[in-house]
């Protein structure tokens, strides 16, 4: 008689779709898992911990590094907190700027989840194609910041500098050819045979379980869950703005490929309705005691260059008190919740990472499933492990 | 006001004598309860406000500066009411416990396993409760004041040299 024996399997961290830091402990029973056990901290930064030893200032470009799929929305969720705890007002241009940017990280966070996880399912075309598409963004990002990825453009009260002049036509130009380009991948993918049978009945995990176990953004609204924080709790003046939330019915892969899809096209009609209403003006605060002077008061007048030298090395005392801002990241809610004791450092910071928490249903998403369906489960979770690690 | 938020009210009817404190910040409520109520307060706005998302748990070591070293945090947001709601209960160094939100939202499984991990509290009848990041024979606890920047048994970080 023909007796079974179960088998434990290390999947991961040099598995390709576990990103390099990720390990699953899989207990097998033939090729049907049993049982996940996550085994997360290979990349541990301890950013919570160098944060309470910075001025609020100088945190800041740590966080575009948590989820370097989406710097902006990373540094976006990070001055909206400071801002919140200084009670200060962003001009409206800023605020234009910061949307157009917050939905562009949009857009480059999802290409890069499809082009991979439709890479990890085995379907390369549209993992070149979007790169293709992300490469603009990159450019975007490298036109108004100077840097690729760690942009570090947005400022308490602002922005570090305005955006130059051909910022505008770029934008618009990849916008207008974006929808054409999601098209493109949705017939590579949505009608086909071998990908609907990867992804549909797949990770399925109800709307009760989802919210119980915490879960957020497209991951949360792929279970049906109607809920955006860009639309239920607005910030940055997205309340002006007209678009969309999707929603799935089935829960499974399927369901959560389609909203982010979705949302892309839905990313592309915001940015469209700000740059419209982008208008001339101011991109910082009048608010010496927190902003920083324009760079020609900084090279021109020693009064410029004091009050530069005074904010970079001494920062800005913040009052004393709590808030917690969340934001609606791709990956879901990214939140910051900062204590602050009247100095000008952080007394603590803590960062509510949309991965870290999206991730712990993992199991309850895979169990039972087939081991070559986990690759499509982990990656329709879009997990960026820097943001789980921190 | 804090004192007209619909769950303040509601708490200060049914948990009169667990509440410690409510403040209201920058349009932010917190409610501060004792620790031995805490899982009843929890559950209670859960099934009857329907704060039905555990957004975060996390921790504040307040070493030298407050009596009771550490203060739990519980960040709740109602999907349904779009309402948020901050539930705060103080734990003592000498009696560093406090009952596990796992039996009220399993959200709360890995998000306290972090704060042991990191600031070394224990949760009273967590399913798993293990380190979550720093590896199983990790000595000390790095979100606590008291543990150094640079890790331990290292000098202090002096600058650059050159």
């Amino acid at each position: 008689m023909a007796t079974t024996e179960k088998m434990t399997l290390n999947m991961g961290p040099q598995h390709p779709s576990t990103h390099g830091v990720l390990r699953l402990v899989l207990e097998l029973d033939g090729e049907v898992i049993t049982k996940i056990t996550p085994d997360i901290g290979y990349l541990h930064r301890g950013v919570e911990k160098l944060s309470e030893h910075r001025t609020y200032h100088q945190v800041l470009p740590l966080t575009d590094r948590l989820d370097y799929l989406a710097p902006m929305h990373n540094n976006l969720g990070y001055i909206l907190t400071v801002e919140k705890l200084l009670d200060i007002q962003v001009p409206e241009r800023a605020q234009t700027i910061r949307i157009i940017m917050a939905e562009l990280t949009r857009l480059e966070s999802h290409l890069v989840w499809l082009a991979t996880h439709a890479l990890d399912i085995g379907a390369m075309t549209v993992f070149l194609y979007a790169f293709r598409e992300r490469e603009v963004i990159m450019e975007t990002y490298e036109l108004i910041s100077g840097a690729r990825m760690t942009s570090n453009f947005f400022r308490a009260g602002g922005l570090s500098q305005d955006v130059p002049p051909e910022f505008e036509k770029k934008v618009r130009d990849f916008i207008d050819a974006m929808p054409g380009n999601l098209d493109q991948y949705e017939g590579l993918l949505t009608t086909n045979p071998i990908w609907l049978k990867r992804t549909i009945g797949n990770g399925v995990i109800t709307a009760e379980d989802a919210i119980d176990i915490g879960i957020t953004g497209p991951a949360l609204r792929g279970s049906g869950v109607d809920w955006d924080l860009r639309r239920d709790n607005p910030y940055s003046g997205y309340e002006n703005y007209q678009f969309q939330v999707p929603v799935g019915e089935k829960c499974d892969t399927f369901d959560r490929y389609k909203v982010r899809l979705v949302e892309m096209r839905e990313a592309c009609k915001i940015v469209t309705q700000a740059l419209d209403r982008l208008k001339p003006g101011p991109v910082l605060a009048d608010c010496p005691q927190v902003c920083y002077p324009p760079k020609e008061n900084v090279y021109n007048s020693i009064e410029g260059l004091i009050h530069h030298f005074k904010i970079a090395s001494e920062g800005y005392p913040v009052p004393e008190g709590e808030v917690y801002q969340g934001v609606e990241n791709p990956k879901g809610e990214l939140g910051f919740y900062i204590v602050s004791d009247g100095s000008s450092k952080p007394y603590r910071m803590r960062i509510r990472p949309p991965s870290f928490v999206n991730l712990q249903a993992i199991e309850k998403m895979a169990k039972g499933a087939m081991i070559a369906d986990l690759v499509a489960v982990i990656g329709t979770l879009d997990v960026v492990l820097g943001e789980i690690d921190r | 006001m804090a004192e007209n938020n619909r769950a303040v009210v509601k708490l200060k009817e049914k948990f009169a004598s667990s509440i410690v404190e409510v403040v209201e910040f920058r349009g932010e409520v917190t409610v501060t309860i004792k620790k031995e109520d805490l899982l009843a307060v929890l559950a209670f706005l859960k099934q009857a406000l329907q704060f039905n998302l555990l957004t975060d748990v996390t921790a504040i070591d307040y070493l030298g500066k407050r009596e009771e070293r550490f203060m739990m945090v519980y960040l709740l947001y109602s999907i349904p009411n779009k309402d948020r709601l901050r539930i705060k209960a103080a734990v003592s160094e000498a009696e560093c416990h406090i009952e596990s939100a796992t039996q009220v939202w399993a959200a709360a499984n890995w998000l306290e396993r972090e704060v042991y991990d990191l600031f070394g509290i224990t949760f009273d009848n967590h399913p798993d409760l293990r380190r979550i990041l720093m590896t199983p024979d990790w000595e000390g606890y790095p979100l606590r004041k008291d543990y150094p920047l640079q890790g331990p048994d290292r000098e202090p970080y002096k600058g650059r040299l050159s």
